[in-house]
């Protein structure tokens, strides 16, 4: 399980993150919603261990973040960041072994290579495996990126917007790679996502922060009711439910 | 789940692997043939029976001049070429290189320290003074490059050319001062041929980066991906960021004061392998090495045969060939973003 305890963090006189204590439930998708500066990439930074957090704790399992081996973590939790930008000049099943780098270090085994075949495979990248990477489309990009995360083989994959740069077709075709990881799997997978519509459709469990809090937790149904959401991004939002499922309208 | 396999392409990377064993093994005896061509390339005619014959000119001229000079340019030139991918490799940019992060500059800068404060200097006090001040120099310009927000690729080779002539200006005013201009040439232009058995052996002191380089290479290449993958995949990423920069301006600096620099070896050798074979050091370090070596190799028996029997200088003609190719990189550069 992924938890944090009273997670404090202030850029000089603003507190991006104010006492912020989850627990991520394990074999679920979870989705952190809320609006920009509400602390969501601070959170996911603290997490990830690319910040130190002023005050509190994350742990991961027994693993407490700020003082564990760095590698030892690698092997528990995989983060992909939203900023991906990268120069490298990689074919995909290059930057796809590299997740195994926590477990193999640079020399990879029979079976590395059978668990990078099957994240290529598993992201439909099987037939691209010696594309170099600025010869990927957006999707196929993200998609690769996502293979990386899954190759280090981790009980917990933490994505910052993987639908990020997607268009319609690729973005629901994350999501279900994504429910996939957690259904075929049996993965623990967080996303930090800004469309609503996404996570009530494909998450079992939403999050959501506002100036560093956290306002509200439960299934979709519970979070995404017209007041709640009105009150995370104080703007007027209709919820129509179709086949179940809760559907944010606000284009007005 | 079923792996995929197509039959023309490798699927495992033992199959890789051993492609890239097969690349590697050509361009090495491409490499190893030219170095023993270029042992009878010079003003005393040496025939390859001479190494029997003990005692005749052209024995001495291969034992003494030749082969040092041999193994002193394959060892110069590989060792440039792998500071340079380093370099690129940590900063994620590929115009950072000992000749345009003023890494050069800075060794010189301490080659000319060592002497006014040492007047009786030995090498290794040359060397270390030098291994101290490219140190410093270079990660100088690292932190200058953090602080600035880069707008185009361009800049940041102008900048570095700046930083160098700032640091040069320093040993040009020291050199005057103290009478030591004429010597500042000689670091500044690269040249084998005052190589000689027992003038150029601190240079095998460069093996000691080249081992470290290959061990670390897959953590550089990490690294080359950006702060949040090293991170993520449980890397020290400012250990290896470090260790990098100090394997590029301690190799830098041993060939600076060895056989003095060879300029933007360390920028074009490392763009073309990237451009051709990629980024993945693990791969690539030892081609890039290859071909720093063949490039040095190249240049030095050009500077020996154009102006037969007089010598050009290595360093004057890798100028030549590498700002052409300098010019060229910064173009395609500038066309890719576009």
């Amino acid at each position: 399980m992924i938890r944090t305890e009273h997670l404090t963090k202030s850029y000089g006189p603003t507190r991006v993150l104010d006492d912020v204590s989850i627990s991520l439930l394990e074999g679920k998708l979870t989705a952190i919603v809320g609006a920009n500066g509400a602390g969501k990439s601070t959170l996911l930074s603290i997490i990830s261990r690319l910040l130190d957090a002023d005050a509190g704790t994350a742990h991961v399992d027994e693993l407490d973040l700020a003082t564990a081996k760095s590698e030892e973590v690698a092997r528990r939790l995989a983060v992909l960041r939203q900023d991906t930008h990268m120069t490298s000049r990689l074919s995909v099943r290059e930057l796809v072994s590299f997740g195994r780098f926590p477990h193999s270090g640079g020399r990879l085994t029979a079976e590395d290579d059978r668990i990078i075949a099957q994240s290529l495979d598993f992201f439909e990248l099987g037939d691209l495996g010696d594309r170099h990477l600025d010869q990927l489309s957006g999707g196929q990009r993200q998609r690769a990126f996502v293979a990386l995360a899954l190759a280090q083989d981790t009980p917990y994959v933490l994505l910052d917007e993987p639908l990020n740069n997607l268009d319609m077709r690729h973005s629901v075709r994350m999501m279900r790679h994504l429910r996939g990881l957690v259904e075929q799997l049996n993965k623990s997978v967080v996303i930090v996502i800004h469309d609503l519509n996404f996570a009530a459709a494909h998450a079992d469990h939403i999050v959501a922060l506002k100036d560093g809090r956290i306002i509200e937790e439960g299934r979709p149904v519970d979070v995404m009711t017209a007041p709640i959401l009105e009150k995370i991004y104080e703007l007027p939002i209709d919820i129509h439910v179709i086949d179940g499922i809760p559907y944010a309208i606000y284009f007005r | 789940m079923t792996t995929s396999t197509r039959d023309d392409a490798p699927t495992t990377s033992r199959d890789r692997r051993a492609r890239s064993r097969r690349t590697l093994i050509v361009s090495s005896s491409v490499l190893a043939i030219a170095s023993l061509l270029s042992l009878f390339v010079g003003v005393v005619n040496v025939a390859p029976w001479s190494i029997f014959e003990a005692d005749t000119d052209a024995y001495r001229a291969l034992v003494i001049a030749r082969i040092p000079r041999l193994i002193a340019l394959l060892l110069a030139g590989s060792s440039l070429a792998v500071a340079g991918v380093i370099m690129q490799q940590v900063t994620r940019n590929r115009f950072v290189s000992p000749t345009t992060a003023g890494t050069v500059e800075s060794a010189v800068l301490g080659i000319v320290l060592a002497t006014m404060w040492f007047p009786a200097n030995s090498l290794l006090v040359r060397m270390l003074v030098a291994i101290a001040t490219s140190l410093l120099g270079t990660f100088v310009f690292i932190r200058i490059l953090r602080r600035i927000r880069i707008v185009d690729i361009i800049v940041v080779p102008l900048l570095g050319l700046m930083f160098a002539a700032v640091v040069s200006a320093i040993t040009v005013f020291l050199a005057y001062r103290y009478d030591l201009l004429q010597l500042v040439d000689t670091w500044t232009t690269g040249s084998f041929s005052r190589v000689l058995r027992g003038r150029y052996e601190p240079l095998y002191a460069v093996l000691i980066g080249g081992v470290v380089a290959y061990v670390f290479a897959a953590r550089f290449t990490v690294v080359g991906m950006g702060e949040n993958f090293a991170v993520n995949l449980g890397i020290n990423y400012h250990f290896v960021l470090n260790l990098g920069l100090v394997i590029a301006s301690v190799n830098t600096a041993v060939v600076v004061v060895v056989v003095g620099a060879i300029p933007f070896l360390g920028l074009i050798v490392p763009n073309v392998i990237s451009m051709w074979a990629g980024d993945n050091l693990q791969r690539t370090l030892p081609l890039t090495a290859l071909a720093g070596a063949g490039f040095v190799l190249v240049c030095d028996v050009l500077g020996r045969v154009v102006r037969r029997p007089y010598e050009i200088p290595t360093g004057t003609i890798a100028g030549i060939v590498g700002a052409v190719v300098f010019i060229a990189l910064i173009l395609r550069a500038r066309t890719d973003r576009t």
